[in-house]
């Protein structure tokens, strides 16, 4: 049917949009990112000086050992290292970092209250870091947090970063203009009309010709196979349009968390199955539980990647989301432990499957080695997730009807391949063949 | 408007509206002359109000845009889906993947049904009992499978309470605490189902030694003392002599339905064993004597109907004395059943189910002369350990006053006492403690009500049979403010440990002899030859010897009357679960009536009394009433069901119904026949019966009794069997085609076309009628795995039930099937056919029974595709018969088109429907529903899918594996739930399968094959181990 193009207009005008938006907006993160790491970097160099490390060795030492529990302005699993050498003595890192837990032993009351201090979580000890190697690390906890500089870059920048409300804003202007030229003519149009009419001029009334119209309205046989064709044609749209009810393609829900697959997948390039792991042996793919994302989340507390200004989505927005998470799975940051107060989430389901309809992601995933983006769209381009696929049973059909089987390495199919293959005369087997399209497989 | 005298009409006629126009000068006649109303109507005072109107915040048209925008905002709205919120764990459980079932073994010991169980639970909530593999011989009856939906009873006790209140179990135990030290030195009787639980009788002990004047008393609302005080008397310890049928080749049974509810029931699997037949093979062969029609009589290969005090004679003439006394025909088949067992040897075995001890004492003496091979003294049950000697002292001793203190656990003594002035005494108790799983008629009238947990939310252990041991895990957290008896001995006890602690040091110091405690956990069952110290509080020998003498020792004692035989039914039980619509709903095997118990009475009796049952227009059955009086006591008001093969001079009637306390009122059916249970015999002597007046309306699913000598169920003889060709005794219906006899298979004689089903799996159901005992088992696991709705019994009185699985009962008109046959054949003329079919309608006195699961056939050729308006059912590859429900626009064509009557149609909306307040009426009710299978919505046809939910899922396992499915991984929940294996499921293309073999056998016959339906289900011919005819 043609209602289909006429049912992805939105979808691909939204698509149009979003992109053109992300044009922009990824030039505008690229820019940012590039002053931040020139702030970042300006800062080290500072730190250098002061010290005899190397920060930039130690940035990288730093991120291989130490960066899973540590962090430099804030508390992690391990306390916060910014400046970490004013603390304590030298020689006492040196020891604390190769083995703690054999100061802690030994009964070093620094090391047996800092051990104290963080819920006796124990240091992995790192014996082959050489004492230069350390310094470099102390040398890198100096660098300074790196203030917020967004707003002078995006001024100076303001030729590419604002552009699309710079357009907007001609877009409008220029509309005024023709709205205003519209009027004026009208207003003019009236005045002549008027001096002429002051004046006495006569001008010439139109000979009442039989207008269009009328000559429409008296052909009884235009007029009938109008009827007719605009009767089909409502019906035609009101058809594909009482189609949609039901239909969610496109449902896109404001969920408690903002949480961005276009972050996770995207930009982090997470395997979706390493959240939604029972996508592979169930038939929900399922809501990871939270625990899940507290895997990741107990060392990321806060966003730092790209952001989306024209959005709203910040760096602080994202962070805002985490610190949900947070208070949703009961995390208390500074403790950096659980407080047992849970607040489940409710996420608003965006795939909603009628009850009568059987469907089972293993099968899809496991058995058949779909990509999950082929029923879901681009999910790791999406901010927000949406429903992608239009679900209905016409959409399942198609692709059953299309694709082939892959029954290599697979020994249940190889008796039933070879017999089918004989059967039809084919190499290749769709589902459809193997019996995917009968009624009772999907509905029970 | 005016008189018709102005009007142009050639009438003269004068019409007047009101007799006031009949005055002259009415002034109301003439005001309406004028006006349209007599009074003015006052729209000046509205209207005319200007300010009042403009002050009004509504006006008319701000009204019409409201109602415009409402409407339109409401019927937009409607186009809306709704938002589902989905709410995943916070830190999710590592065994629980979201959609996957998991499955916990465990095991219950309700004090009636003892066996080893497989819990599938889904999102950590259990949805099916299952058969445990590793239980080799065990038995999972009805009862057990539908406990499930007892779990989720909304009518449970959910927190404990003290005079009524709700109180935390820190004050009940505080209270407890402080009434027992009151009640030091005064007799408490701590009244208990019997646990068979090693753990259990070992706490008990402690807690009886802390306060040593509790005494610890077992009672079985239904009771096996007598046959237990045998035990003890002869072996020593106390115990129930255990019986393997499959070592036995001659059973004869004395009132003793081995295959219901005999002192613990689950014999059938070695009882089958024996009772299917291969060629050259021996085939057990079972007399049967007995007042009711039970299942043992229904499979019998001889079955003598003889009320309870000529079952004693017949004992003793089988035991060794004579014949005497008995009428003739009974007579002539113990001679028979005698030389018989005497050529067996040690191949015979006698059971009886007589409530005395001598005739206990006599089966166990004679099996145990004989050597009986079948009967297991060694490794006795430990199911029924109650005393009624001590029990009888206990009901009199609270009646008296001499006993000041009673705990009672697991049982509902003022229910199930048959004493009525129980109830008062019991509310005069210094102390009452009741541990309940609801507030039953004991719970309500007790001063402290212990809440007790579901078997699957509670830790636990069973020794149904010595040497034999169970593990009971929790399976959900209790759902409820609920504590295990248990749990509360050892609180009261002062034991720190929790219960599964105790358990489990238990379990590894004395049970497990070295055995890992996870692997037995795991496992569910454990066989070990510990000797464990004998914990069970066991009656005193002298106290059996004044049972002995004091008890009704037969019948006779009360001559006059009829003789009644109490009984339980198959769904029933003792009626523990009563408040269960699965339970309720299920059909009897014999009667096919559900809703209810009655009074089963043989025709003649029914006749002599004036009692009768009749169908009505819509075919529903209508029965008499009749008042039942023993000894003093009567029942007003019990239907009367008129029960081919029922003794004469003999009635019967089920337990454990009429319960009113905390049962939904619904399921308030039956009456009482505990009342009548005096000293706890299953025979009663002397008992009246009057016709009552009024009409009982039945919920009986079966109208037709009889084949009729239709080709239905196939049956032979051993004999013939065994001598004959299969196409003698299983013929293939012939078709005549061009005048020449075809068989109704040939491909000749088909309209369609065959589809080729060589490829790829192609499923058939197979059912042994052989070893089908009509159990029912199956009947329940259809309705746990497929959402299956209760209907209840003005429904069911209307054959509106949903059973996609249902047995089938069939009586002979005739003395057997064959001679019903013969009578058929013999018919000629119209006189005779006129009269003898009639006669065929009905069944015999003493029929022979034979049972018939039938579900959707699955045909290849189906007769309710063809007749589908919209498609919605249609065939699938695999040889289902599918069914979409969304698709059905309900014309029900297909159903009148089926010639096997298996399809089921949704009068009703019966899930969310206050109409139907059964299980799916509510959020507890509804946690049981299987997820897999949709509910199915009012006005769409249902019917069996051939557990498409199952092979699917077997399916995907092994494609996700990457593997060749194994014979016998297939399965329904049908085949899974049949324990002596009567129903076989499976891949008929694979070659090597059990059911490719079933194809293949003699016995294979179809359903109506002469219909030419060629069906995916199949039947083996029943054979019986009859020499005649």
């Amino acid at each position: 049917m043609i209602m289909v193009k006429f049912r992805n207009l939105p979808s691909q005008l939204s698509l149009l949009l979003l992109a053109m938006v992300l044009t922009f907006s990824t030039t505008t993160y690229a820019q940012e990112e590039a002053a931040e790491a020139a702030t970042e970097e300006a800062a080290t160099d500072t730190a250098a000086a002061d010290l005899g490390g190397d920060p930039v060795a130690g940035k990288t030492l730093f991120n291989a050992n130490c960066a899973a529990c540590h962090k430099l302005y804030d508390k992690a699993v391990g306390p916060a290292l910014f400046g970490v050498g004013d603390k304590y003595e030298k020689e006492w890192l040196y020891s604390w970092i190769r083995n703690s837990q054999e100061m802690v032993k030994a009964g070093d009351p620094v090391a047996v209250k800092l051990f104290e201090e963080n819920n006796q979580s124990v240091m992995t000890a790192f014996p082959a870091l050489s004492d230069a190697d350390i310094d470099n690390i102390i040398a890198y906890t100096y660098t300074e947090k790196p203030t917020p500089v967004i707003t002078t870059t995006t001024t100076g920048e303001a030729g590419g970063g604002d552009n699309t409300a710079t357009n907007n804003i001609i877009l409008a202007a220029l509309a005024m203009v023709f709205l205003l030229l519209v009027v004026m003519l009208m207003l003019v149009s009236k005045t002549l009309r008027r001096i002429a009419e002051a004046n006495g001029v006569e001008y010439e009334e139109k000979e009442a010709k039989p207008s269009l119209w009328k000559a429409f309205v008296q052909n009884q046989f235009l007029v009938f196979v109008t009827a007719v064709f605009l009767l089909l044609a409502s019906g035609y749209f009101a058809y594909g349009w009482m189609m949609q009810v039901g239909m969610d393609q496109g449902y896109a829900p404001i969920q408690p968390i903002h949480y961005s697959h276009k972050i996770h997948a995207g930009d982090n390039q997470i395997d979706c199955n390493f959240c939604h792991s029972s996508a592979r042996r169930s038939k929900t793919s399922g809501i990871p539980s939270l625990n899940v994302c507290m895997n990741c989340h107990k060392n990321i507390s806060e966003y730092n990647g790209e952001e989306d200004l024209a959005n709203g989505y910040t760096k602080d927005f994202y962070t805002g989301e985490i610190k949900k998470l947070y208070e949703a799975v009961g995390w208390d940051e500074n403790t950096q432990s659980y407080t047992g107060e849970e607040k489940p989430v409710k996420w608003v389901r965006i795939h909603n499957l009628p009850d009568f309809a059987y469907f089972n992601h293993s099968q899809h995933v496991s058995v058949a080695g779909v990509e999950c983006q082929t029923c879901h769209g681009p999910v790791e381009e999406m901010e927000v997730m949406y429903q992608f696929s239009p679900l209905t049973m016409g959409w399942c059909i198609n692709c059953h009807r299309e694709t082939n089987v892959d029954l290599k390495n697979n020994e249940y199919y190889q008796k039933v391949h070879e017999e089918l293959s004989k059967k039809y005369g084919v190499d290749k087997l769709t589902i459809a063949q193997m019996g995917g399209l009968e009624c009772g497989k999907c509905h029970y | 408007m005016n008189n018709t005298s102005d009007n142009h009409m050639a009438s003269n006629k004068k019409y007047w509206k009101s007799v006031e126009e009949l005055k002259e000068n009415s002034p109301i006649v003439e005001t309406l002359k004028q006006n349209e109303f007599v009074e003015e109507i006052p729209t000046d005072d509205f209207l005319g109000d200007k300010e009042t109107l403009e002050a009004s915040s509504t006006t008319r048209r701000d009204f019409l845009k409201y109602v415009g925008f409402t409407t339109a905002a409401a019927s937009l709205a409607a186009c809306e889906g709704p938002v589902i919120k989905s709410i995943p764990y916070v830190v999710a459980p590592d065994e629980i993947i979201p959609g996957v079932a998991n499955y916990y073994a465990s095991s219950i010991g309700d004090g009636f049904d003892f066996a080893n169980v497989l819990v599938k639970t889904r999102e950590g909530r259990p949805i099916k009992i299952e058969h445990n593999d590793l239980d080799h011989g065990g038995e999972v009856n009805a009862r057990v499978q539908a406990s499930v939906l007892s779990l989720y009873d909304k009518n449970r006790l959910m927190y404990p309470t003290v005079g009524g209140e709700e109180v935390s179990w820190e004050d009940f135990d505080a209270g407890v605490v402080a009434t027992m030290s009151q009640m030091t030195g005064k007799d408490v009787v701590l009244l208990t189902q019997t646990f068979a639980s090693p753990t259990t009788a070992k706490l008990i002990q402690e807690f009886t030694t802390q306060y040593p004047n509790v005494r610890h008393v077992v009672y079985d609302t239904v009771s096996s003392s007598e046959a237990a005080d045998a035990y003890q008397t002869k072996y020593g310890s106390r115990g129930l002599a255990d019986y393997d049928f499959s070592k036995a080749e001659v059973i004869v049974s004395v009132g003793a339905d081995f295959l219901g509810d005999w002192q613990g029931g689950g014999y059938s699997v070695g009882y089958i064993k024996n009772r299917v037949p291969k060629k050259g093979k021996k085939m057990s062969r079972h007399f049967q004597f007995e007042a009711n029609m039970t299942l043992s009589g229904a499979n019998a290969d001889v079955r003598v109907p003889v009320k309870p005090s000529d079952q004693v004679k017949i004992l003793k003439a089988l035991t060794g004395g004579s014949v005497s006394g008995l009428p003739d025909n009974v007579a002539e088949a113990v001679r028979k059943a005698k030389s018989e067992l005497d050529a067996a040897g040690t191949n015979g075995v006698i059971v009886t189910g007589i409530p005395t001890v001598e005739a206990q004492t006599a089966v166990l003496e004679y099996n145990d002369i004989k050597g009986s091979a079948a009967m297991d003294t060694a490794k006795p049950r430990l199911t029924s350990m109650g005393n009624t000697a001590e029990v009888t002292a206990v009901m009199n001793g609270v009646i008296s006053g001499s006993v000041k203190g009673l705990i009672t656990v697991g049982v509902d003594p003022v229910y199930s006492f048959p004493n009525a002035s129980f109830a008062d005494a019991y509310q005069n108790l210094e102390m009452s403690i009741a541990f309940s799983m609801r507030e039953d008629a004991t719970a309500s009238r007790a001063k402290m009500v212990a809440a007790l947990p579901h078997y699957l939310e509670s830790w636990g252990d069973i020794q149904p049979k010595k040497g034999s041991f169970g593990l009971t895990q929790p399976t959900i957290r209790p759902l409820f403010n609920t504590r295990q008896f248990q749990e509360c001995l050892l609180k009261w006890t002062e034991n720190s440990k929790t219960y599964y602690e105790y358990l489990r040091e238990n379990w590894e110091n004395n049970i497990l002899a070295g055995g890992a405690w996870s692997q037995a956990l795991q496992d569910g069952v454990y066989e070990s030859d510990v000797v464990l110290e004998e914990l069970e509080t066991t009656p005193a020998l002298n106290a059996l010897e004044s049972a002995t003498s004091a008890g009704a020792l037969l019948p006779n004692t009360q001559d006059g009357g009829m003789e009644l035989t109490l009984y339980t039914k198959t769904s029933m039980g003792d009626g523990q679960q009563a408040n269960n619509p699965w339970l309720q709903e299920m059909p009897d095997p014999l009667t096919r009536a559900s809703w209810d118990n009655y009074l089963t009475i043989s025709a003649s009796d029914a006749s002599s009394l004036g009692l009768e049952n009749y169908n009505v227009a819509n075919g529903a059955l209508n029965g008499s009433y009749a008042n039942v009086s023993v000894g003093g006591v009567t029942i007003e008001n019990v239907p009367v069901i008129i029960q081919p093969g029922q003794a004469q001079g003999s009635v019967g009637l089920a337990l454990g119904y009429g319960k009113t306390d905390a049962i939904q009122k619904e399921m308030q059916t039956g009456v009482n026949a505990y009342t009548l249970y005096n000293n706890f015999s299953s025979v009663q002597t002397g008992v009246s019966i009057s016709k009552a007046s009024g009409i009982h309306e039945f919920a009986c699913v079966q109208l037709q009794n009889t084949m009729m000598g239709r080709d239905i169920i196939r049956e032979t003889t051993l004999e013939i069997f065994n001598t004959k060709d299969a196409e003698h005794w299983n013929p293939m219906p012939m078709v005549s085609k061009d005048h020449q006899e075809i068989p109704v298979t040939s491909p000749d004689a088909d309209l369609w076309d065959s589809f080729d089903r060589s490829l790829g799996h192609h499923f058939n159901l197979s059912i042994d009628l052989n070893a089908c005992t009509g159990c029912g088992a199956c009947v329940i696991a259809c309705h746990a795995e497929n959402n299956v709705p209760v209907v209840g019994k003005e429904e069911m009185r209307k054959s509106r039930n949903m059973h996609w699985l249902r047995i089938d009962r069939y009586y002979s008109s005739q003395e057997s099937f064959a001679h019903d046959f013969e009578k058929k054949d013999n018919i000629s003329g119209l006189g005779s056919s006129l009269s003898e079919f009639a006669e065929l309608e009905q069944a015999s006195e003493n029929p022979q029974v034979a049972f018939m699961p039938v579900m959707c056939q699955h045909c290849n050729h189906a007769p309710c595709e063809t007749v589908c308006p919209v498609a919605a059912t249609s065939h699938g590859r695999q040889g289902q018969n599918h069914m979409a429900y969304n698709r059905c626009v309900g014309t029900r064509y297909c159903a009148n088109n089926c010639p096997y009557k298996v399809r089921r149609f949704n009068w009703f909306l019966y899930a969310e429907n206050d109409e139907f307040d059964y299980n799916m009426n509510n959020d507890l009710g509804r946690m049981v529903l299987n997820p897999d299978v949709v509910v199915r919505s009012r006005g769409v046809m249902e019917k069996c899918s051939m557990c498409i939910q199952m092979t699917q899922k077997t399916i995907l396992d092994a494609k996700r594996d990457g593997r060749a499915i194994k014979d016998g991984e297939f399965k329904t929940a049908c085949s899974s739930a049949c324990s002596t294996g009567a129903i076989a499921f499976g891949d008929v293309n694979d070659h090597d399968s059990e059911i490719y073999k079933k194809t293949k056998d003699d016995r294979m016959y179809h359903l109506l094959e002469a219909v030419g339906t060629k069906p995916n289900v199949m039947y083996q011919t029943q054979v019986r181990n009859t020499k005649e005819s």
